[in-house]
């Protein structure tokens, strides 16, 4: 008997989490009522997170190997009519953009929920972080965000997991949006809860920025589904006048629908709603000049949450402009491709020289991964075979070694307690395994082949060259900007003269390795056999450009 | 040469199945010593021990074995490949695809042909000797493992460069000796200066790399057709006519991808990564594809002197010519074996070995040529300049390195690519016995790498002395060892090319201008290399002992003023080197002192000063070394006897071995002009006459360190010029200049922009929005809140105000009712 | 001198204006209810006056007598008021029952 089959899968992937966070909160009430001990809460709810987002990391996993690129399309499709009065539909389903970001995000998923748990280390390691558990909560010294409000940290991790899956296998655009909220609140929590010193200001500002784009985008959502057309729903009834049938709608875009839109305040409709949902998706991206939320929410998220923003969050806002731009709005696109371009290359040239400015080496990755995500910007602009594919690669690779990058920051910070660059020195000579598995995701980021980075850099380059030259070679300086940053970064922190104050620190732990070692070995499986995504993405990645650009 | 009549065919692919085993050796290699490597020195070697013990004995049997294993596969595939007829010697496997997406699809394989054979066998060849040198050379060194781990894991990467069948798995390997050349400078990365070297060099080589890539851009854009962005649509325009080469047409997996590619002629054309169908499509007239290119320009230059240029922008970087040579001299820090195997044997030739696979494409475009040899030209007066007076012996024979790779462009620049590729081969013999003999110098003076305090070797190191004369006779170019085979027929070739050109115009007289500079630059490639060779071996050892302290002074000062006090981007080596004049202590302690802050913990080495005193001759593994390295550098000029000589002395017109192997390889032809062969004996003449005039210079000043002070006297009246060419021409300060400084300040610029005006604009938003709620919220409070509770204000102060009347008193009321009675009557009465 | 309605009315004024002023000027709750029966006899008086000149027949005094019964009644139930005042209070000043106040 197999757990998983075509039609459940992805659901399972969405709600396996949901189920952990419900059942924890069922502890947190039994804590309150029946006086169920702390301790035991605690535990009970790390491992239901543990075992419900391996869960949905195993579905995912399952749906990848489901999925048949040689069919291609929308596979592995789940529907029910969910609200009638708005013909509204519970519609989950893979294709090639998608099915790569679901196995992405349970992977994640589960690193991060690994990262959150206080064990697996040695005494001393979990003693310099702050993991001893004394049981109460004082609000001036405060704890390791592992040993603190547990059952409420997992209940938001969990809920967080479930807004992830379920954005990224929606094709109702009124149950995508649902999912997409779902994502903010627990990440405001936990921020603005378990995060830095500074937390309540990012958190708000992850907030507010990412709130604004989301009333652009459903504003752009509500535009769409009143111009569009009726379609069948799930029950083989017709829809009343409209529907959020994201399929449906980018069929209806290839008719025209959507092109003979009446217009809005005198812009054209599918400019206007282009420029909307662009908005919104932009600021999760995020791109240049809509990026500024993100070092701030980086810098004071605690690592599983970085690590997740990092792996996950920041590829909705491209997966979310294939999904809805591309797919829906064909002729805007084209019409927006140059200004797309030129964004992705300020995203990528800009946030490189910032990153060489940078004096804390969290906030230096997080502009690294705004410069990183400009990459798929200019590939998707470009619309070759090789910029779109480059382009989705880049999320998928990037989605592997930024949680890498982060991973590595914890470590650093859970020892130090500090961040400073400069603070650093020598760091090599005591702690030689972390300096290695450093040394392979910094280079893995500058793009060093045989690495995962290096080929969808390659393949964005090669793909926008012919449409962008300009652009492209402007951008392609970043491989030296980079190469700076990150080699200056280890000079200072992990080379040259040890610094006395981290005498005896403690490499890593086995916790450490559970999460870095396994995105290590697929980030060098990427970077020789890069093939196994681009398989299962490439198809329905150049049917969507040739949608938007007919040969 | 000459073979006009030959019609080139597509090139015939034999199939092998073990190709892929030559660069797994090393990379399993490589990965046994990183992730065991440790806890076998750990478990099997003492730690405090000189010589490390069975667990160093481990690791250095693991990275050698697979050295050998990898040089026996070679080995076995020049026998196969040498079974193959002339023509066809062609073998080739494709492991896997590495990615796909339209046209663009990359397979990971290998191919082997004469060329990158020969390649492979001087890596894998060369390598392992270097490995076997490393045993003695780095016995005391407590991180043994990590060192035999990079030095595998770079021969990895080496193969994959000169074995990959395309331009992606080149890369691969092109990247990859850059890394394991960063991690391998920065070896001791203890100390800062040396881990600014790793860095300065794999961040310049990114330089290269740009233009690299740009120019990969290029010519697969070249061979794509025209793309055209308009209205914001992309298009794409066909240029063959009647082949339909779209390179828009999707394809997701590697058997797609090739299915679009349209065959002309039986040959595959289009956009490609893959050498061969860019040989084949190139150089086969009638698939047009020769003629799409050359009548394609780009921003009004031509694409392929563009193509050209920008892939020499790579090899610059690799290969150290100017401007992109500065990493090169830092990159002595390394450890010496390093130096020999990275920095002068294989690594910096990748950049030569790409122009010459890339012969076809280059010979398309004169200018390119032109410049690529003009470029090799400067670089090799230019580092031999520098060379002259520099006291570093490793520092020397850097710029040694970087001038004779400036001899190989000139050779693969004007056209003559075998002759290019044979300086590749014998400087890969001659340097490398250089390096490894100036490392047995360096450890037989206990890390001492200041020729002012050597000297008198000759009796201490008998064998490291004879080898290294060998190999200085090989570099300065006298008949009797290999360097003059080479550098003859390149310099020959550079006089006689007319046919090159420069900003698309014609410059015949460009190549007798080089091949001047050549001479004049051979000459002084003699007098430095013979200058190393007598303050070295001849006279007094001037190490050890107190007598230092005078000969590092001259002339006049002026030495250490300047680079003393450079900035931070200043060579690392050059830093050190002066840093050792400045101590007063005896030398030998003061490199020691130096040294054991390099060095990772530093205890063994701390032990290695007390027996500091006489030099002494190194093991086993390094004299042995060096013999087979030196027997090389002399063997190996078989290879090349000119045809000239085979003509005269045997009645035989054969061209050289190392030409009729390549021929297949390097197809493509150049009109050179025709000289006489008295002719050519008098420049074979001439070049010998300027290695004896270097010769003979350096032994007048340098023969037993006698004379040096009357050549420095002498020069004093030149002090401005001599300080400019000791530092070097100042170009790294130049780069801070002009690169470093105004990077950060724009990095600098644009952070604060972020921080101040972006994130401003955010905050002024959020500012604001609060100023707005704060007024809407006093609007609130005030007004509508106001009106409510004021009237409730008013009922209860009237109410409390009222309740007063209530006194409970009966008669209070009665006044009430009797007071009411009366307003009644009175207002009865008043209305009435 | 011919004795008019004016002057009983007169009279019955007095009477009635005598037993306000008592009522409301005594502290003694004996003294208040004797004003009362002051109050009511002066109605008596107006009673009697306005049959006797002005409707005939005996109606009037048949109120009055109504009246009187009326206030025997009332004396009866205020003095027990008044006991029960004393008994909680301790005194019959009326100053001090004033717990109807607010």
């Amino acid at each position: 008997m197999y757990l998983f089959t075509d039609g459940n899968v992805l659901s399972l992937a969405t709600f396996f989490p949901l189920i952990g966070a419900a059942v924890i909160v069922l502890l947190m009430i039994g804590r309150a009522t029946l006086g169920l001990g702390k301790g035991l809460v605690d535990q009970a709810s790390r491992w239901i997170a543990l075992v419900t987002s391996a869960l949905s990391m195993a579905a995912g996993i399952a749906a990848w190997s489901m999925y048949d690129p040689k069919l291609g399309g929308v596979q592995l499709v789940a529907k029910a009519v969910w609200i009638r009065d708005f013909n509204v539909e519970y519609f989950v389903g893979a294709d090639g953009i998608s099915i790569s970001m679901i196995l992405l995000s349970g992977l994640i998923s589960f690193v991060a929920t690994i990262a959150s748990m206080p064990w697996w280390g040695s005494h001393q390691a979990n003693e310099m972080a702050g993991m001893h558990d004394d049981g109460h909560d004082d609000p001036h010294h405060p704890k390791h965000f592992s040993v603190r409000m547990v059952p409420g940290y997992m209940a938001m991790l969990l809920l967080l997991q479930t807004g992830m899956m379920g954005t990224f296998a929606s094709l109702d655009m009124f149950l995508f949006y649902v999912f997409w909220e779902v994502m903010l609140l627990p990440m405001y929590f936990l921020i603005g809860v378990w995060g830095g010193p500074r937390k309540e200001y990012a958190a708000i500002k992850f907030f507010l920025y990412t709130l604004a784009g989301s009333v652009l985008m459903l504003l752009a959502i509500i535009a769409l589904y009143y111009s569009s057309q009726p379609a069948l729903l799930a029950d083989g009834t017709m829809s009343r006048l409209h529907t959020f049938n994201i399929i449906e709608m980018a069929k209806q875009a290839q008719a025209g629908v959507f092109a003979s839109a009446a217009p809005i305040l005198g812009f054209g409709f599918t400019k206007i709603v282009f420029i909307g949902l662009f908005i919104g998706f932009a600021i999760k991206i995020p791109m240049f000049p809509f990026h500024t939320w993100l070092p701030d929410a980086h810098v004071e998220a605690p690592t599983p949450i970085s690590v997740i923003l990092a792996g996950v969050l920041l590829k909705m806002g491209i997966y979310g402009i294939l999904r809805f731009n591309y797919a829906i709005l064909p002729d805007a696109t084209a019409w927006a491709a140059n200004a797309i371009a030129v964004f992705g290359v300020i995203n990528i040239v800009y946030a490189a020289f910032v990153c060489l400015a940078q004096k804390d080496l969290k906030k230096l990755i997080a502009y690294s991964s705004v410069s990183h995500m400009g990459f798929s910007l200019l590939g998707m602009a470009a619309m070759t075979p090789q910029g779109i594919s480059g382009a989705v690669l880049n999320l998928f690779t990037h989605g592997i070694i930024s949680p890498m990058l982060f991973l590595i920051v914890g470590v650093i910070y859970d020892r130090a307690h500090h961040r400073e660059i400069e603070k650093f020195g020598g760091l090599a000579t005591v702690l030689p395994e972390y300096t290695a598995i450093m040394g392979l995701a910094f280079f893995a980021s500058l793009g060093l082949p045989g690495l995962a980075g290096f080929v969808s850099e390659f393949m964005v380059f090669s793909g926008a060259f012919p449409v962008f030259t300009t652009y492209t070679i402007i951008s392609a300086t970043s491989v030296i900007i980079t190469a700076a940053y990150y080699l200056w970064a280890i000079h200072r922190m992990f080379l040259g003269k040890l610094n006395q104050a981290y005498v005896g620190y403690p490499d890593l732990v086995w916790r450490e390795r559970l999460t870095l070692y396994p995105l290590a070995a697929f980030c060098i499986v990427l970077g020789f056999y890069p093939q196994m995504i681009l398989s299962m993405i490439n198809g329905s990645l150049h049917a969507l450009i040739r949608n938007i650009r007919p040969l | 040469m000459g073979h006009e009549s030959t019609q080139l065919v597509p090139v015939v692919v034999t199939h092998a199945t073990w190709l892929w085993l030559i660069p797994l050796f090393p990379l399993v290699g490589a990965t046994i010593n990183a992730l065991f490597g440790w806890k076998l020195q750990g478990i099997f070697g003492e730690p405090k021990s000189m010589k490390g013990g069975r667990g160093k004995q481990l690791v250095h049997s693991i990275a050698v074995a697979a050295m050998m294993a990898s040089f026996a596969v070679a080995v076995y595939s020049f026998v196969q490949l040498k079974g193959l007829p002339h023509e066809g010697r062609f073998l080739q496997q494709t492991l896997w695809n590495m990615f796909t997406a339209g046209r663009l699809s990359v397979d990971l394989a290998f191919s082997l042909d004469q060329l990158s054979m020969l390649m492979v066998l001087v890596i894998t060849g060369i390598g392992t000797l270097i490995h076997v040198f490393s045993i003695g050379y780095m016995a005391e060194e407590p991180a043994y493992w990590r060192f035999f781990c990079y030095l595998n894991l770079f021969v990895f990467a080496m193969l994959l460069l000169v074995m990959g069948d395309n331009f992606a798995v080149m890369f691969f390997g092109w990247e990859g000796v850059g890394l394991a050349s960063y991690l391998l400078i920065a070896f001791w990365y203890t100390d800062p200066a040396k881990a600014a070297a790793g860095m300065k060099a794999f961040v310049v080589n990114r330089f290269g790399d740009f233009g690299f890539i740009i120019g990969l851009m290029l010519l697969f854009w070249g061979l794509g057709g025209a793309w055209q962005a308009r209205d914001g649509l992309v298009r794409n325009l066909d240029y063959v006519p009647s082949v339909e080469m779209n390179s828009n047409a999707g394809a997701a997996t590697a058997e797609e991808s090739a299915a679009l590619a349209p065959v002309v002629h039986g040959v595959k054309v289009g956009p490609t990564m893959n050498f061969r169908e860019l040989r084949d499509q190139v150089v086969i007239e009638a698939t047009g594809v020769k003629e799409h290119l050359a009548g394609t320009t780009v921003w009004g230059i031509s694409l392929l002197t563009l193509i050209g240029m920008l892939l020499f922008v790579g090899a610059m970087g690799k290969s150290a010519q100017v401007p992109l040579y500065v990493w090169l001299p830092d990159a002595m820090a390394g450890p010496t074996p390093v130096s020999a195997l990275i920095h002068a044997a294989t690594m910096v030739t990748a950049g030569v070995y790409m122009v010459a696979r890339l012969n076809f494409l280059f010979v398309l475009s004169p200018s390119a040529m032109g410049w690529v040899a003009l470029i090799g030209a400067i670089t090799a007066i230019f580092a031999a300049t520098i060379g002259f007076f520099q006291y570093d012996i490793k520092k020397v024979l850097a710029y040694s390195t970087v001038s004779q790779l400036g001899f190989m462009f000139i050779g693969v620049g004007t056209g003559a690519y075998w002759a290019g590729v044979y300086h590749l081969l014998t400087h890969a013999f001659f340097k490398a016995t250089l390096f490894l003999g100036s490392g047995s110098v360096i450890l037989g003076c206990h890390h001492e790498q200041d020729m002012r305090k050597m000297g008198g070797l000759k009796k201490h190191m008998p064998i490291t002395r004879w080898t290294y004369l060998i190999a200085t006779v090989a570099i300065a170019g006298f008949p009797i060892a290999n360097g003059f085979y080479s550098k003859d027929e390149i310099l020959w070739k550079a006089f006689t090319s007319n046919h090159l050109a420069l900003f698309g115009t014609p410059t015949p007289w460009l190549g007798p201008v080089i091949y001047v500079i050549g001479l004049i630059a051979a000459t002084g490639t003699s007098f430095y290399m013979y200058r190393s060779y007598y303050m070295t071996f001849t006279g007094e050892y001037r190490g050890g002992d107190g007598h230092h302290g005078d000969d590092h002074s001259a002339p006049a000062g002026t030495a250490h003023s300047a680079p003393a006090g450079t900035a931070h981007s200043a060579p690392a080596a050059t830093a050190h080197a002066d840093g050792h004049g400045a101590h007063a202590a005896p030398a030998a302690a003061a490199a020691h002192a130096a040294h054991a802050a390099h060095a990772a913990p530093a205890d063994d080495h701390g032990a290695h000063g007390h027996h500091g005193g006489t030099p002494h001759e190194s093991p086993w593994q390094i004299t042995l070394v060096l013999a087979i390295l030196a027997a090389g550098s002399v063997l190996t000029l078989f290879l090349g006897i000119p045809i000239l000589w085979q003509h005269t002395f045997a009645h035989a017109n054969t061209p050289p071995i190392l030409e009729h192997w390549l021929e297949p390889v390097l197809s493509a032809k150049v009109a050179f002009g025709h000289g006489t062969p008295a002719m050519e004996w008098l420049f074979q003449g001439l070049g010998v006459l300027a290695a004896t005039i270097g010769f003979v210079a350096a032994r007048a000043v340098y023969k037993d360190n006698k004379h040096e002070a009357a050549l420095l006297a002498m020069i004093e009246r030149w002090k401005g010029v001599w300080t400019l060419v000791y530092n070097k021409y100042y170009v790294d300060e130049l780069y801070e200049v002009i690169v470093l400084r105004p990077t950060a300040a724009v990095s600098r610029a644009f952070s604060w922009f972020d921080g101040k005006i972006l994130d401003g604009l955010v905050h002024t938003v959020a500012a604001v929005t609060k100023g707005f709620a704060n007024l809407d919220g006093a609007i609130d409070k005030y007004l509508v809140d106001g009106a409510v509770n004021g009237v409730a204000n008013v009922i209860g102060w009237s109410g409390g105000s009222l309740r007063h009347l209530q006194t409970g008193r009966i008669q209070t009321y009665l006044y009430g009712a009797l007071g009411g009675a009366l307003v009644v009557v009175l207002v009865n009465f008043l209305i009435s | 001198m011919q004795i008019s309605l004016s002057h009983f009315l007169i009279v019955g004024a007095l009477l009635f204006c005598f037993g306000l002023v008592t009522v409301t000027t005594r502290r003694n709750a004996v003294g208040v209810l004797m004003g009362v029966e002051l109050i009511l006899n002066g109605a008596n008086v107006n009673f009697a006056a306005f049959n006797h000149f002005v409707v005939g027949g005996v109606s009037g005094q048949v109120f009055a007598l109504f009246v009187i019964v009326l206030a025997a009644a009332e004396a009866a139930v205020g003095l027990a008021i008044v006991l029960a005042v004393f008994q909680t209070f301790k005194t019959i000043d009326v100053r001090y029952a004033d717990l109807m106040r607010e």
